[in-house]
Parts: structure tokens; C-alpha cells; sequence
């Protein structure tokens, strides 16, 4: 189970993102949140933004319009 | 974190200030400050209407050949024409926050309290807050003012440079 659960369904593009970030603020090193969104975009971004930030991205899961990711907080 | 060696940096000189326009800046700014970037953003002519405290920000059907509302299950394009008909625009724009709200988009608003949440840096051009007869009373806290030499020595340090 995820440290910490952020909910952004029903937000669109960029607030899951930046919703994401705030909350992995509060996410110690080495914990994990796990983000439900039903933004499409979402699915890529958060591979952008694991990529980009050096977080890591542990899992990617798709549920009909739901999309969830669990995301490490790596530093 | 990264050391200043590694960190990005984006800049973009902000030149639009209407409703749609105001969206571009302010998503990638905030975005790319989540990703790591530090951000700077030039505003000028119409887009200190952006910093305003008070934000009224509008669309026009008039110049947006490309504009499709979605309304009664299609899409429907607006002519220049009809921006002439008294009503016409004030009802495109409350038609775009609508749907704006709907579709679970951030407010102009909030997209820029997260930019300055994010260290975003703002910079209001001085020129053109003097052409406009602007004063830093009407404007948020946050941004400074500076002029073009400002900006170029920001931009030949960033990776990143756009001009919307």
C-alpha cells in the first residue's frame, strides 16, 4: 500500500501533475504515492515527469477511465 | 537535489492576455517548475492583463477562424461576423469558463498562485506598463519590473525559450 493516496480524478492537465508534486513533498525518501486520475494525458505525463525529476515511476495501471500510478520519491 | 550544473531553465516573453492565451504560459511554467525547471516569465503589452490583481479575462470569436465550441453535440465555428453582434463575446467567453470549470481545468487563478507557490520568476515590462499607464499598485505581489536587456541575459542562460 502507497505512503500517501492523491486522488486528482476528474482534473484535468496540468493539476494532476502539479498536484503530484506538492503531495510527494510530504512523501518521505524512499516512500510512495499513488495518484487516481481519469485525465488520459496523465499516462504519459507522469512517465515525463518520473523521467525528468528522477522519481520513480513503480507502477502504471489503467481500470476502463481510471488511470492510478505509484510514483517513489527518490531524493 | 541537482546541483546548479544540471538544473533547466525555460524562459517565455508573454505577449497575449486573453483567456486562451493566458492558459499556454501558465501551464508549461507551472509544469515545467514541477519538473525541476526554473522558470522565468517575461510579461508585455497585453500580457501584464495577466498580472493584474483582478483578473476579467475574455475571448474573442473575432480573428479566431479555428475557434469550435462544442455545443449541441457538435462542433460549431464561430465567424468574425458575429463578434459584431453585441452579446456575442461576452457569451463566448462565459461559454469557454464554463466549460473550463466542466472539464476540471485550473483557473487562470489558481495556475498562477502555483507559479508563484513554485518560485516561479515574474518580470513586468517596464515599457509597457508605462505605455499602458500601468502601476505596480495594479498588479499581484511577486512580479519585478525590467526591461528587454532583463530578459536577453535571462534567455542566453536558459534551455529552454519561447515566445507566446
Amino acid at each position: 500500500m502507497a505512503d500517501q493516496v492523491l486522488d486528482v480524478k476528474g482534473l484535468n492537465c496540468p493539476l494532476p501533475i502539479l498536484r503530484a508534486k506538492k503531495a510527494l513533498k510530504d512523501v518521505t525518501v524512499g516512500g510512495t504515492l499513488e495518484v487516481i486520475a481519469t485525465d488520459p494525458g496523465a499516462v504519459k505525463d507522469f512517465e515525463a515527469f518520473c523521467r525528468t525529476t528522477g522519481h520513480e515511476l513503480l507502477e502504471s495501471k489503467t481500470e476502463g477511465k481510471v488511470f492510478s500510478f505509484v510514483i517513489k520519491r527518490t531524493a | 537535489m541537482a546541483d546548479d550544473t544540471n538544473t533547466k531553465r525555460m524562459s517565455m516573453i508573454v505577449t497575449k492576455g486573453t483567456l486562451d492565451w493566458a492558459y499556454p504560459p501558465f501551464i508549461l511554467a507551472t509544469t515545467a517548475a514541477a519538473m525541476g525547471l526554473e522558470v522565468t516569465m517575461f510579461f508585455t503589452f497585453y500580457g501584464l492583463t495577466l498580472l493584474k490583481k483582478k483578473l476579467d479575462l475574455k475571448i474573442s470569436t473575432l480573428g479566431n477562424p479555428a475557434m469550435e465550441m462544442p455545443m449541441f453535440g457538435m462542433h460549431i465555428g464561430m465567424p468574425n461576423l458575429v463578434s459584431a453582434l453585441p452579446g456575442v463575446d461576452a457569451a463566448a467567453t462565459t461559454m469557454m469558463k464554463n466549460l473550463i470549470k466542466k472539464k476540471g481545468v485550473a483557473s487562470i487563478e489558481e495556475l498562477r498562485s502555483m507559479a508563484l507557490e513554485a518560485d516561479v520568476k515574474m518580470i513586468a515590462c517596464q515599457m509597457t506598463m508605462d505605455l499602458f499607464e500601468y502601476t505596480k499598485d495594479d498588479m499581484i505581489e511577486g512580479p519585478v519590473l525590467g526591461g528587454a536587456a532583463t530578459y536577453i541575459e535571462t534567455a542566453t542562460k536558459s534551455d529552454i525559450n519561447l515566445f507566446i
